[in-house]
């Protein structure tokens, strides 16, 4: 039931024209072999699989060992779909690239692959996440990008992302969207998903290598929720690794001031598929809220609204204060400084560890780095006289 | 002549005035706009008249009620317009048998294209509604056969690849006359209604020679937003819409 082509006829052909090429490249050695060689010679995949010592003998339970996503080029997991998106667009032979951002990290990722293969582009971000994440706006200029400014709405990424259909519905012809999690119509949530399944793949190997056996526990934060998707991914059969995902609660997912879309919302149809949604009773879309620019969403992939009915995924939200905590405790730990989306995972292991055992293993997709936040995190710490 | 207006723009008590006065002054069809926070197929007047609306307070219920109200002193053919999660969050079941008790004739849903009907098409005709779906320039002439089959009431065609009220009325002309052709040939049972940068009378009687109709949208919204809430503002608008039909008189 989820999921879906909820998009005006305008850009029917352009997603029955995507479908078909992504169909093909699939199965196309010559675009997987690019696809993999930039993943590794550019992005620097595989990324590394870090045992988090401290962090372990903090709890003193599980052991912890964390997915570093975080030095991916660019700084997230974000360029592992930006890249593939960007070869397909290249493939269709459009020369145009338009992208929605949050945090900024897609917007970046999609700059830094334009660049790369000179394509022109231009990101649609909210005014709000401008001013939250300047750092990353100045980045995507310098890689020559356009960005524009979203003023309507909530002024954040719901906003961008309307924003840039619009940009496509008019400039359909010569424009690739490149969109930055597993939302948005059909095929785009699937094949965000297996451009990111990179994530999980690696992970498996690197912990059969190390552990010689599955994890027990994966942890990664969600908003659209890419970097989740493709970490589970290729555990997904294997039924004794239990997967959460953590949504960013706001002030808290009784307050209006949320964005725990999967804990509190309902199924409903924004940004052309049907999944989960934070609405009112009218059905117009509510205004999310979290600290972190890139969980700021009152939606979800299609196919976490599947995973969460079906339980084989359990979804949590953690406040932004939870999150901050946990900036500082990973920073102090493990000489990390984690982005705060990626903090929303880490805060969880509070809850989580005090019921886990010595000999399990937990994993925590470490999304991206916290350099994007610094002016957020000082301030907050600032505030609380704890800098 | 199709007109175009946002339920609860630009106040909720005004709607049910301008729906029997566009009547009186020469529309042949109303398509009230059913605001969402979220319009993704609007340009920034639809964009803005749908915030007032939704400030304003509007509701489903309320909509419901307005068409009720126009319908004790007219038999204009209503068709409610909007995107579908306000639809889906009230209930499609209940949508259908509500609106059809109320008296609207049928429905536009620009995010609900052929592939989604299922969603609300069985319900929508057992209630006894139309269904009207869209074409536009990028569309097959296979895809404009199926939309004609599926479609009941008209076939909405969009001028142009944008959203709405994104061009001026000289493009449109330039590039719609082939388009037409080629739906005309394609779509053969229904008649076929063309909207999107229609703004005055030049650019609808250039149309009305070749489709069937014109729906005028954003630039009735202009108009309203220009004169609201001066004395006589009705006055104008209902003027313009004369205009917009007949030309100088
Ligand atoms: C570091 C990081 N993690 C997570 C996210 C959330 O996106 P997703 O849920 O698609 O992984 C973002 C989005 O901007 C991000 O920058």
């Amino acid at each position: 039931m989820y999921g879906g082509k909820f998009v005006p006829e305008i850009l029917i052909p352009a997603l029955e024209e995507l479908e078909e090429a992504y169909h093909q490249v699939q199965s196309d050695p010559l675009f997987q072999k690019e696809y993999h060689d930039l993943l590794r010679e550019y992005v620097g995949r595989p990324t590394k699989l870090t045992l988090a010592n401290r962090l372990t003998d903090h709890y003193g339970r599980a052991k912890i060992y964390l997915k570093r996503e975080d030095l991916c080029h660019t700084g997230a997991h974000k360029i592992n779909n930006a890249i593939g998106q960007l070869l397909l667009a290249k493939r269709m032979g459009k020369s145009r690239i338009i992208a929605e951002t949050g945090a900024g990290q897609h917007g970046v990722a999609t700059a830094t692959a334009c660049a790369k293969f000179g394509f022109e582009c231009v990101i649609y971000m909210g005014a709000e996440d401008m001013e939250r994440q300047r750092l990353n706006v100045d980045r995507m200029r310098l890689l020559g990008a356009e960005v524009r400014s979203v003023e309507s709405g909530s002024k954040t990424l719901k906003d961008a992302t309307n924003e840039a259909i619009r940009d496509w519905v008019t400039n359909v012809e010569n424009t690739f969207y490149i969109i930055g999690s597993v939302v948005g119509p059909h095929p785009y949530p699937m094949m965000t998903r297996n451009f990111h399944r990179v994530i999980g793949e690696e992970t498996m190997e690197q912990l059969r290598y190390s552990e010689g056996e599955l994890p027990d526990y994966l942890i990664a934060c969600v908003g659209g929720g890419s970097n989740a998707i493709g970490f589970f991914y290729p555990f997904i059969e294997n039924e004794n690794v239990k997967m959460i995902g953590i949504e960013a609660a706001g002030l808290g997912a009784d307050t209006d001031q949320t964005a725990a879309t999967l804990s509190i919302g309902t199924p409903g149809i924004l940004h052309g598929s049907m999944s989960y949604l934070l609405h009112n009773e009218e059905g117009q879309i509510q205004l999310a809220h979290s600290i972190s620019a890139g969980l700021d969403y009152p939606g979800v992939g299609p196919e976490h609204s599947y995973l969460h009915d079906t339980k084989r995924v359990h979804y949590y939200g953690i406040t932004d204060r939870e999150a901050m905590d946990a900036v500082r405790l990973v920073s102090e730990k493990e000489g990390i400084i984690p982005a705060i989306e990626t903090a929303h995972a880490f805060a969880y292991l509070e809850k989580l560890m005090p019921l886990t055992q010595r000999d399990e293993i937990v994993v925590v997709n470490c999304s991206g780095r916290g350099d994007k936040d610094m002016e957020t995190i000082s301030r907050w710490f600032h505030e609380n006289q704890k800098l | 002549m199709s007109l175009f207006i946002t339920a609860g723009y630009p106040d909720l008590d005004s709607t049910v005035d301008l729906i029997l006065g566009f009547d009186k002054n020469g529309a042949d069809i109303i398509e009230l706009g059913m605001p969402f926070s979220d319009p993704l197929a609007d340009g920034p007047t639809i964009q803005y008249s749908s915030n007032v609306a939704i400030s304003n307070g509007i509701t489903m219920k309320r909509i419901f009620e307005i068409v009720r109200e126009v319908r004790k002193t007219s038999e204009i053919p209503i068709i409610l317009m909007g995107y579908i999660n306000p639809i889906y969050k009230y209930g499609v079941n209940s949508f259908c048998n509500d609106a059809i008790e109320s008296g609207v004739d049928g429905l536009i849903i620009p995010d609900t294209p052929p592939e989604e009907s299922s969603i609300i098409a069985v319900e929508a005709k057992k209630a006894g509604l139309e269904m009207i779906y869209l074409v536009a320039p990028n569309t097959s002439d296979r895809r404009m056969q199926l939309v004609d089959d599926l479609s009941s009431g008209f076939v909405y065609c969009v001028s142009v690849t944008g959203v709405t009220g994104a061009r001026s009325g000289d493009e449109v002309a330039h590039s719609v006359g082939k388009f037409i052709e080629r739906v005309k040939t394609n779509v053969t049972k229904n008649p076929i209604l063309v909207g999107f940068g229609i703004k005055n009378h030049e650019d609808a009687k250039r149309i009305a020679q070749k489709a069937d109709g014109y729906i005028v949208g954003s630039a009735l919204i202009e108009t309203i937003r220009n004169h609201y809430p001066n004395k006589d503002w009705k006055v104008h608008v209902f003027n313009f819409v004369k205009k917009l039909k007949f030309g100088n008189l």
